[in-house]
């Protein structure tokens, strides 16, 4: 590949980046990468992928815009209510940079269809809001020997890690989903819209440095932020010889579906 | 002894406390909700009450942190 002269003028904040140079941005060029859930922090992580040129973007959510998403789904703007969520991300990324190959699958990830849709991608960005999307989207990468970045955040707090095969996964650290009743209700959860972007901005910063092989990700460290005192820690961790997936005596062998927690603000 | 909770360092009067009465201490509501690190390896939760603190233990909490929205992506 070569980069045309369009390409050069486009990306020249890139290109003149030691670190990126005119390979990295290729890299990039060729890049895929899978972003599940066109939320608050796929959202962000999708305007600066399209930006940055990631040649293919993939796109999975079932949802539709709904005007409560509008406080932090940047993607999304007032006339997209009521539209596909990944029709609406896809017609945004079109215009930022119409290089960008977008697929969209208009589904929920769950076991029956993931490790199909995650195989064509160099990279996936955890971008959904529940436990068992987030331990699903673990498994399948850690079977499927994908990296992948974990992102969580509630009300004024994020944290983020990476995983790279090999390495310590989401399961090292939290086993199981929590039990059902210890969950946070959604009348006591939120987030501000601000918080969801950081760490949707820091998920597509790992997918970049992963695409261009430089730097160092957030492989065995979780980085934790508090933006309510804007203050951010990291803590380091091994591989968990316990874990139920990637363990010494694992009992995870096949993708499973956890147990989705009740939830509806509407019925309230 | 001192201990370190979170990176923050504490001293603890007295004699030595459990895993389980240190998350007591430190307010953590929901224990069914945090991780628990002691000197970079994770203990299970059943046994948080069995393991007893000594001087210079660094204890990191990591909190579940799902999202903030109803279905679908955050
Ligand atoms: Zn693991």
């Amino acid at each position: 590949m070569s980069l045309s002269e369009e390409q050069i003028d486009r990306y020249s904040r890139h290109i003149i980046l030691s670190d990126v140079g005119v390979e990295g941005q290729e890299k990039i060029l060729s890049g895929k990468v899978l972003i599940i859930g066109a939320g608050g922090l796929g959202a962000p992580a999708a305007l600066y992928l399209a930006a940055a040129g990631v040649g293919t973007i993939g796109l999975v959510d079932d949802g539709l815009v709904e005007l409560s998403n509008l406080q932090r789904q940047v993607i999304h703007f007032t006339p997209d209510v009521g539209k596909p969520k990944v029709l609406s991300a896809k017609e945004k990324i079109a215009e930022i940079n119409p290089e960008v190959k977008v697929t969209t699958y208009q589904e929920r990830a769950y076991s029956g269809n993931i490790a199909k849709i995650i195989q064509d991608y160099d990279f996936i960005i955890d971008g959904t809001d529940n436990f068992p999307a987030k331990f699903l989207i673990n498994d399948a990468c850690v079977l499927g020997a994908k990296p992948f970045s974990h992102g969580g955040i509630l009300r004024f707090e994020g944290q983020a890690m990476t995983y790279l095969p090999k390495e310590a996964c989401y399961r090292c650290i939290f086993g199981a989903p929590p039990p059902k009743n210890a969950v946070p209700t959604c009348s006591q959860a939120g987030i501000l819209g601000a918080v969801a972007g950081m760490l949707g901005t820091i998920q597509a910063a790992e997918a970049l440095r992963f695409l261009i092989a430089k730097g160092e990700l957030l492989v065995n460290r979780l980085l934790i932020f508090d933006a309510l005192r804007m203050s951010f820690r990291q803590v380091t961790f091994k591989r968990n010889p316990h874990c139920p997936i990637c363990g010494e005596n694992p009992s995870i062998k096949q993708l499973i579906d956890e147990e989705l927690p009740a939830c509806d603000l509407k019925k309230k | 002894m001192k201990i370190k909770v979170n990176g923050k360092e504490r001293e603890i009067n007295g004699s030595s406390i459990s895993l389980a009465e240190l998350l007591k201490r430190e307010k953590v509501e929901n224990p069914e909700m945090v991780s628990v690190q002691l000197n970079n390896e994770f203990v299970d939760k059943v046994k948080l009450a069995g393991v007893y603190l000594k001087q210079a233990d660094e204890v990191d909490f990591l909190y579940f942190m799902g999202g903030g929205s109803l279905n679908g992506s955050v």
